[in-house]
Order: structure tokens, then sequence, then C-alpha cells
């Protein structure tokens, strides 16, 4: 009895002390904003790493993702004689939800867990407290361009994935099942709102590569510096990411398009 | 540091293409190029039931649309619903006796509203007021309707 009291407090304990380590550790790495305006080239590196290594799996998914929309989507409204609608259909779950949410958990798997592995295994070879031993702090030069390479591409890598599910909905919905073009694409820009739907998908997209760079680079940094350490670490980051991913786009989804 | 300029390419090349994106997103998928800009003047118009219309319903003449519904809010003197509209600036010589009513697309559409012109020969400004309005027709009154006429028909 007393046996489990001690693990409760102890498991308390420690979650509590691994989310303060994380929020300093997240001020630390968003100061460092100023040594990234010096030295542009650490996140132009960064963004090439995440950013552009990632577009091919986003480009791809992003298609077929639009093609199962428009099939599936055209099966249903064809039932109630509403092809027409199926570029809003399309346009409108990519835009809000499918873009956003779908490129961030592609995100945390791709590059998510190759920068947890990554800082792991600079923390188990030492190098990030060779960098103290240089006075080169490692939180600046090491995780903060990394933090703001993840911010930038998310969004951009979103809507990469949304404008390409759309060219797919519409390579099947016009090209395979003859979907009247005009139909397709005016219902569709009558019916999705640049405020409402575009811009408050972005917002969504940013908030998840915040959530998910902060947890991929505090899972490597905070390590156990050992090979099955990391390797917990990584798949942590992973779990926990996509996790984090799918609740927030709820709370976002109630705050931004319910009526609440 | 070496410097790799491939690299920078890539980079560049994919901002270009997230920024593409969006520009894709704001002109071709939303309604960003067709509305928003353009000049526009306020009309309202007062409907006994306002019925299923919403912000942001069509607003058309002849079938063409002219602009949308911007406000629906309720009167509590007269109790009647208040519709806001806004009226694309080139469309400036509507009648001020036109009529406005409001009617589905479809069966199952949504609802919008339908501006039949007047003869007169003043125009309709900022802020005027369409007098004659036809509210929305409620199905279930309808086929309430429809069913005390037969039963009163036995």
């Amino acid at each position: 009895m007393i046996y489990l009291l001690q693990r409760l407090g102890r498991t308390t304990c420690n979650s509590l002390a691994k989310t303060g380590r994380s929020a300093f550790f997240l001020a630390h790495g968003l100061s460092g904003v100023t040594d990234i305006a010096l030295r542009p080239y650490l996140l132009i590196k960064q963004l090439y790493s995440v950013g552009v290594l990632t577009l091919l799996i986003i480009t791809i998914s992003g298609l077929f993702v639009g093609m199962v929309l428009g099939l599936q989507g055209y099966y249903t409204l064809s039932d109630f004689g509403a092809e027409e609608s199926l570029g809003v259909m399309v346009a409108a779950s990519l835009v809000r939800e499918l873009g956003p949410v779908v490129s961030a958990l592609l995100f945390a798997g791709r590059a998510g867990s190759a920068l947890t592995a990554e800082i792991g295994l600079m923390k188990a070879t030492e190098q990030l407290s060779g960098m103290e031993m240089m006075a080169v702090d490692p939180i600046k030069r090491i995780i903060s361009p990394r933090l703001f390479a993840c911010i930038l591409s998310v969004p951009l890598l979103a809507a990469i994935f949304s404008s390409i599910g759309v060219i797919g909905g519409h390579l099947v919905g016009v090209g395979m099942l003859s979907v009247d073009e005009g139909a397709f694409w005016s219902q569709m820009q009558s019916n999705i709102d640049f405020y409402d739907d575009i811009v408050n998908g972005i917002i969504k997209s940013v908030v998840f590569g915040f959530m998910v760079a902060w947890i991929a680079l505090f899972e490597g940094y905070d390590a156990v510096p050992t090979s099955e350490g990391v390797s917990r670490a990584t798949t942590r980051t992973v779990v926990n990411s996509s996790f984090s991913v799918l609740a927030l786009d709820f709370i976002l989804t109630a705050l931004m398009f319910g009526d609440i | 540091m070496q410097h790799s300029y491939t690299q920078d390419t890539l980079v560049g090349l994919f901002v270009a293409c997230g920024i593409g994106a969006l520009f894709f997103m704001a002109l071709q998928v939303s309604n960003l190029g067709a509305y928003n800009h353009q000049e526009s003047y306020l009309i309202t118009a007062r409907f006994e039931n306002s019925g299923g219309l919403k912000v942001k319903s069509p607003v058309s003449v002849a079938g063409v649309r002219i602009g949308r519904v911007t406000a629906i809010t309720f009167d509590l003197q007269s109790y009647e619903s208040v519709v806001e509209i806004q009226i694309e600036a080139k469309y400036n010589t509507l009648p001020d006796d036109s009529s406005a009513s409001i009617f589905t697309a479809g069966l199952l559409g949504e609802q919008y509203i339908s501006i039949e012109p007047g003869g007169s020969e003043t125009y309709l400004e900022n802020n005027s007021e369409i007098d004659l309005t036809q509210s929305a027709i409620v199905l279930e009154e309808v086929i309430g309707q429809f069913l005390f006429k037969a039963a009163a028909d036995e």
C-alpha cells in the first residue's frame, strides 16, 4: 500500500519536474531568436532538413488524400444528386482539417523522430556538453534553429498539402468522374471563406508545428543518453506529438468553427 | 561552416512553393478574389420570418448574384427579423420599390434572397430599406396548411 502511494507520488513529481524542465527549455529555445538573426544559415540548413526533405511525402500523400476524398465524396454525394458540391466537400475538409492535421502527423513521423534521434545522439556522444565546454550555448546553437525551422515549415507544408489535395480531388472528380468543372470551382469559391477557413487552417498548422517541434526537441534533449534511451525518446516523440496534434485539433476546431 | 548553394536553392524553392500554395488557396479555392475588395453599399429589409437565412447567404436579382447578407438581427418593437444586405457598388440602379423574397435553392438547398426590381425612377441608396418583402416559406407550415385543407374537404 505504502509502496503504491510512493510510486504515485514519484510519478507525479517526475512528470511535474519534466513539465517544468520543458517549459524552461522552450523559453530558452525561443530566446535564441536573436542568434538566428545573426546566423541565418543555421536556420536555412534546418529548413532544408525538416522542410525540403519532408516535401516529397507531403506532396504524394496530399495528392492521394485529395483523390480518395474526391472518389468517396462522389459516391456519397451522387446518391443525393449533389455531385456539384464535390469541390466544396474536398476543399473544406482539406483546408479546415485534413491539411493541417495530416501534414502535422506526417511531419511528426518524418521530421520529429529524426530531430529527437539526432539530438539524443548528440547528447549521448557528449557533443552538447562539448559545446558547453567551449562556451557555446547548445540550446541557442542547436535547438533554436530547429524550433523556428519547424514553426516556419509546417504551415507551408500544410498549404502545399491542401493545394495538392484540391488538385487531386479535381483530377478524380472532373477528370475521371466527369463532375462539371465550372460547378466544382464556383461552388468551392462561394463556400470557402478566406478568413474563416484558410486563415484558421494556417493558424492551426502553426500551432501544430510549434507543438511537434517542442515535443521532438525536448524529448531528444531530455533523453537518457544510451541507445535504449534514445530509441524510447523517439517513440515517445511520435506517440506524444500525434496525440497532442489530434487533441489540440479538437480544441482549436471547437474554438474556431463552433458558435460557442 | 561551409555554405551550400544547392541547399539555399532548394530551401528557396520550398518556401516559394509554400507561398505559391497559399496564393492558390486564397485566389482559386476561396472567395477572396470575388467579393471582399469591391466597394459596396448596405440596404436593409424586414421580414416576418427569415427562415433558414444565414449571414453570407447570397442575394440575387434575376438569378445573378449581386451581394450577400451581412447581418440578421431581431427587432424587439415590431417582432420582425431585420436583414442587412451588402450589394456591390456597380449594381446601383435597383429601383426603391423593389421587393425582396426569401427562396430556397432546390428542395433542400440553402436559402437566398431574391430581389425583384420595381418600376420606380429613384434608386436604392446606402442605408435605404426595402419595404416590400415576402417571408421564407417554412415547409412545416405549408404541409400543415395542406393537411388542414385536406381534412376540411372531407
